[in-house]
């Protein structure tokens, strides 16, 4: 009965914790990423060639992303638990080892500093209140209680979020308003993004843009 | 053929994605409400200040408010008390959620507007500094700051801010504690249900075993059980505390996610866990239970769960000694 149970909750949790995918082959996923996945474009195309994204075309920074967390979103892109035409397209061919493989290459990648921001210092402000602080009286936690100390990110389920493209953190938290990303576990993410005003939207986006990717060394 | 091939594979993913998606929507369509239980009719609530207030309150003497912050930063970090006063992984911030603000979260400032009251768990008249002084003992596995330290006066002073224009020994508070859900654990409480529930929503930040999760040795999701959590004599290892604490609070970001029973079954489940000895053990589980039944009959402590008496150990965890000094009776005789 107690197996039962458990084996009941193990599935479930299934939906929404990273499974235990084969350990990637950064060699390996360097070769992918260049060429791609025989019918699409290849990382570089969009991501840049160190995995730099491009703010303007809201592709985000993929290099030193987490590998469990590149993973786990490549397999929702696959499962449509997020939704981008693009990026769908361009990786449906590769099957979970390959996946696994360009996470691990990504994940060595090093992150350049963080853009100068052009918000203005008010707009800063408010992101960086919300980044450290949140919102209580809004029921917005500190987005740093679950994406970790100075939101430089936790796992696989908790990624580093400060040094992102605004535009793709912007895009994203709209995503969650409308549905249209469901891959974060326990919808934690969702709930946070749906309370959120655009003005908060906007701000935090900023503030989290104009902070380093990884500790200071 | 090959592009073909993949719009095909595609379209089929596509239409089993959106199967998943339609239902996982329909499991949860409104997550971004906030459940919370509403006040009682007469009952007072009271809008605590926030950080801003404190830093706006031209009216606060300039030292007040540097200890007032101070207050607040060991409120938030008490982790910087770790080997001193801490010897766990907690935070005041870990139970008493949003700066110790909010309504349905332990919130702070009734310490300060009903304090000195006589309290059941200790069986006599408690200071605000000696309910904090408690917290210590139990809830952080430790000891607390002496009393009149620089430390507990900032401590009380947040507390005492937090209170700023509420009313003074008003006993009919909302939201006050953890206690929504009544004290009576249901009859149907089940550990298999709850171990299904805490997979379900909860280990992904606390972890499969309950250990919470670490970085750079910062904790940023705390320990629910084991040698890093609240001790056998806090608070939340009452059923009735916890099953309320986390229908309220839990997961982070989503009161009243979690259904009654939900909350009930998974309460129970963390509490069937061990974790450091109450500090007012006697050296022998059972016995110790009977003495303190008060408190204890809303725990499982000193109880058989799977088999095994829950508490019936030596470990203290991380803290070098069992019991603070400062757990000691008062009394007011005339002698």
């Amino acid at each position: 009965m107690k197996i039962k149970v458990l084996f009941a909750a193990w599935v479930c949790a299934g939906l929404m914790q990273a499974p235990a995918y084969a350990k990637g082959d950064a060699a390996n996923g360097q070769a992918l990423a260049t060429q791609g996945d025989g019918s699409g474009a290849p990382c570089a195309a969009c991501h840049g060639a160190n995995g730099e994204g491009m703010a303007a075309g809201t592709f985000p920074r993929i290099a030193g992303l987490d590998a469990d967390y590149a993973l786990r979103q490549m397999v929702a892109f696959q499962q449509g638990k997020r939704v981008n035409p693009a990026m769908t397209m361009n990786i449906d061919n590769f099957n979970q080892q390959q996946l696994a493989d360009l996470a691990a290459y990504f994940a060595t990648l090093p992150v350049a500093a963080p853009a100068a921001a052009t918000a203005s210092q008010a707009q800063l402000e408010l992101g960086k209140k919300l980044a450290l602080q949140g919102d209580w009286d809004n029921y917005l936690p500190p987005c740093a209680s679950c994406h970790g100390p100075n939101n430089q990110g936790v796992d696989g389920n908790f990624p580093g979020i400060a040094g992102q493209h605004a535009s793709y953190l912007k895009q994203q938290l709209q995503a969650w308003q409308q549905g249209q990303r469901q891959s974060d576990p326990v919808q934690l993410m969702e709930a946070i993004a749906k309370r959120l005003s655009p003005e908060q939207i906007d701000a935090v986006a900023a503030y989290l843009a104009s902070q380093p990717a990884a500790p200071q060394q | 053929m090959k592009l073909l091939n993949a719009i095909t594979l595609s379209l089929a993913a596509l239409f089993t994605a959106s199967l998943s998606v339609a239902a996982i929507a329909m499991q949860n369509n409104d997550v971004s409400q906030v459940k919370l239980p509403s006040m009682k009719p007469g009952q007072y609530d009271h809008q605590a200040p926030t950080l801003a207030d404190i830093e706006n309150d031209s009216e606060l003497h300039p030292e007040l408010k540097k200890v007032v912050l101070k207050g607040r930063d060991l409120f938030m970090n008490t982790q910087q008390l770790r080997g001193k006063y801490v010897f766990n992984d907690m935070n005041c911030k870990s139970c008493h959620m949003g700066e110790g603000r909010m309504a349905w979260s332990g919130p702070v400032w009734p310490a300060a507007t009903t304090l000195p009251d006589f309290r059941g768990k200790n069986g006599h008249v408690n200071s605000l500094e000696e309910r904090i002084a408690g917290c210590f003992s139990f809830s952080m596995n430790g000891t607390a700051p002496e009393y009149g330290s620089d430390t507990m006066l900032a401590l009380a002073a947040y507390h005492q801010y937090m209170a700023k224009g509420a009313k003074v020994y008003d006993r009919n508070i909302g939201g006050r504690g953890f206690s929504s859900l009544g004290k009576d654990i249901p009859k149907d409480v089940s550990f298999g249900q709850g171990a299904a529930v805490y997979a379900n929503n909860c280990a992904v930040c606390h972890g499969p075993n309950g250990e919470g999760k670490k970085v750079d040795g910062e904790v940023v999701f705390p320990p629910l059980w084991g040698d890093g959590s609240y001790n056998w004599g806090a608070g939340m290892t009452r059923i009735f505390t916890a099953a309320s604490f986390i229908q309220n609070n839990m997961p982070l970001g989503q009161p009243g996610r979690l259904s009654d029973k939900e909350a009930w079954d998974v309460a129970y489940f963390i509490n069937a866990q061990e974790r450091p000895q109450d500090p007012r053990y006697t050296g022998d589980a059972k016995e110790t239970r009977q003495k303190y039944l008060n408190f204890h009959k809303a725990t499982l402590y000193g109880t058989e769960v799977n088999g095994k008496v829950l508490g019936q150990h030596d470990n203290t965890g991380e803290k070098p000694f069992l019991k603070p000094e400062v757990l000691k009776p008062r009394t007011f005789s005339d002698k």
